[in-house]
């Protein structure tokens, strides 16, 4: 009975297994840990099928000289059984495993579907639906570039996000905090601030002096309008008691504005940060296209252009990889800044 | 005009003189005329002396001890702490809310020091942060957030963030008035043992009639539109104070009789 609070519930049953000396003296008396044969199986037995639907079942298409997806798929089984055997002595690795494998089990998986779809059973059209070998085998084929592309991506993206960030971080105290800059800001913003930043391609492609500098400006651009108008409406919207309180404590105006007004604001900030990074993902992927000629974004188009598909699919796996990273980096930074914040929001 | 006939001849250092002041508020939208929040108030109140002010809601109350903070300057006559006339906030004023607005993204050790930070004298007087968490008896919450801490625990760190800075007055605006009835009681004395320790002038506003008996030396009732001072009731007990002692509950009683039949009973109370 327990077993399944547990499996469902891991952080629930420990903190009231804590507060229960009773309960905990029953957990105690156990010495096999107990576990449900999904966690331990759903990667090895995932990988299991994969490799059976890759070997078993007869190809459409002609054999791909690589064998990267089956290599793969052997390092997951590897890894599954392994994790399997190591299940009872490590409590974290137990954790671990209990919220990764179901996930990881049906990705495993889906991608022995997808061969079974389009490799074996050649159900969706050729060049524009490779299999799982061509993508796997030309991510490696081509790491080089691939490589190459994410750090021109990460580059661009980076300085671009900064540069926007602490001009909309400037921007935005002004607007909120000094009423004349407000009067005259905030026009400016509603006017200026909804226009797409790729829609100013055309204007930066004539202002700027290098493609690689007009990237930097649009996506600088896209991040500074989410950021500026979340900053603004969180300096402004301060609760004026924590000002009073602040003014009989003996602050002057540098202490009102950076110690009270920016972190009362913070968790605004913070929603401006998160739009903005998605709208410079965005701008970054389209700025590549039309006039940087490196990058993720480009290298899609690229191979699109010599119809290499798996190529493709390849840099979109990346992609998500990369945006996924940056998102998850971002929220740690929102976690550790926002840590007063602990229990009170849910997002 | 009434309460200027207590005041002595040479004014200390921290005695607090509100001086013939009045507050007007204009209108704003959709109001026709403006409100008169205080009337010619005239108030003095003496070093290290602790005075409730008791009355109605609208009667200028809060607004009295914004004029004091200095958060609001007066439409006309004065406010001064000793010969100082006040025209702005300082530390000098401390200032404790019903809500003990905390700042919630600051730990209980960083909003007590908040008001050394502010006048930038946290390196020589780190000391006395540790000093205030234990008079306030909050050693085990210096990492604790606000939004973690109970009404009462957290109304303690206000205060400690507010004494931190020594100031000559401590305004006090309903301080305890969202706390249930224990632990009211139980801060009541917290507040009086700080009181004692620093001898700090204190201005309290409250609601609750038992409170300002309690504490206060001296009971301030005012009345609304416009705010006035009806009447200057001194109380004469020893602390601690019994509150269920006869002395007490008469007190209790002539002050509600005083609020409830307000503008009849001026004449026969000797202020």
């Amino acid at each position: 009975m327990n077993t399944s609070v547990e499996e469902l519930q891991p952080q629930t049953t420990i903190a009231s297994a804590a507060q229960r000396p009773g309960a905990e003296t029953v957990f105690a008396a156990l010495p096999v840990v107990k576990t449900r044969p999904q966690t331990l199986l759903a990667v090895p037995v995932g990988a299991c099928i994969a490799l059976a639907i890759h070997f078993f079942i007869p190809k459409q298409e002609p054999v791909a000289p690589t064998h990267y997806y089956p290599l793969l798929l052997f390092v997951m089984l590897g890894f599954g059984l392994l994790g399997a055997a190591l299940y009872p002595f490590s409590d974290g690795l137990r954790k671990r495993m209990r919220h990764m494998c179901p996930v990881l089990g049906v990705a495993t998986m889906t991608a022995g579907i997808w061969e079974l779809v389009t490799s074996c059973l050649g159900l969706l059209p050729l060049p524009y639906f490779p299999g799982p070998e061509g993508v796997f085998g030309s991510m490696v084929s081509d790491y080089k570039l691939l490589f190459d592309s994410t750090w021109h991506s990460l580059v661009l993206l980076v300085t671009g996000y900064f540069i926007g960030v602490l001009i909309a971080l400037v921007t935005g105290v002004t607007i909120g905090w000094f009423p004349h800059a407000r009067y005259w800001g905030i026009p400016l913003l509603k006017v200026v601030g909804p226009i797409p930043a790729t829609a100013w391609i055309p204007l930066a492609m004539v202002l700027a002096p290098s493609a690689l500098f007009s990237a930097v400006g649009l996506i600088s651009l896209a991040v500074w309008f989410p950021v500026t108008m979340l900053t603004a409406s969180g300096i402004s919207s301060t609760r004026a008691s924590y000002l009073d309180v602040a003014r009989t404590l003996g602050a002057n105006r540098f202490y009102l504005v950076f110690r009270v007004a920016i972190p009362a604001a913070m968790p605004n900030i913070f929603i401006g940060l998160f739009m903005g990074l998605g709208t410079s993902f965005l701008t970054l992927v389209v700025a590549e296209n039309v006039g940087v000629k490196s990058g993720l974004g480009w290298y899609v188009s690229w191979a699109q252009g010599w119809a290499e598909y798996g190529k493709v699919y390849g840099a979109l796996i990346i992609m998500a990889a990369f945006f996924s990273t940056i998102m998850t980096v971002l929220f740690k930074v929102r976690d550790r800044v926002l840590v007063w914040q602990k229990g009170v929001i849910k997002w | 005009m009434v309460a200027l006939m207590t005041e002595p001849a040479a004014t200390e250092a921290s005695s607090l003189r509100v001086r013939g002041a009045s507050k007007y508020f204009p209108a704003v939208n959709g109001a026709a005329v403006g409100a008169l929040a205080l009337d010619k108030v005239s108030l003095f109140v003496s070093a290290g002396e602790l005075v409730s002010v008791v009355g109605p809601s609208g009667c200028g109350k809060s607004t009295l001890l914004r004029l004091i903070a200095g958060l609001i300057l007066p439409s006309d006559g004065e406010v001064l702490v000793g010969d100082e006339p006040i025209i702005a906030p300082s530390a000098e004023r401390g200032l404790v809310f019903q809500d003990p607005n905390l700042f919630p993204w600051l730990t209980v050790r960083r909003n007590i020091e908040a008001g050394l930070v502010a006048r930038g004298v946290l390196k020589q007087e780190r000391a006395q942060v540790d000093e205030f968490m234990r008079l306030v008896g909050l050693e085990g919450f210096a990492d604790a957030f606000p939004h973690h801490l109970s009404g009462g625990m957290a109304q303690r760190v206000a205060l400690a963030r507010a004494m931190i800075n020594h100031p000559k007055v401590l305004l006090l605006d309903e301080p305890l008035g969202a706390l249930d009835a224990f632990t009211r009681m139980r801060m009541q004395d917290e507040v009086l043992r700080l009181w004692r320790a620093h001898r700090t002038t204190m201005l309290l506003v409250t609601h609750d009639i038992d409170e300002a008996i309690y504490m206060s030396d001296r009971i301030v009732i005012m009345t609304p539109r416009p705010g006035r001072i009806e009447q200057i009731i001194p109380i004469k007990m020893d602390r601690p104070r019994d509150r269920s002692s006869p002395d007490f509950l008469r007190l209790r009683g002539d002050i509600l009789e005083t609020m409830h039949f307000a503008g009849r009973s001026l004449a026969g109370n000797g202020v």
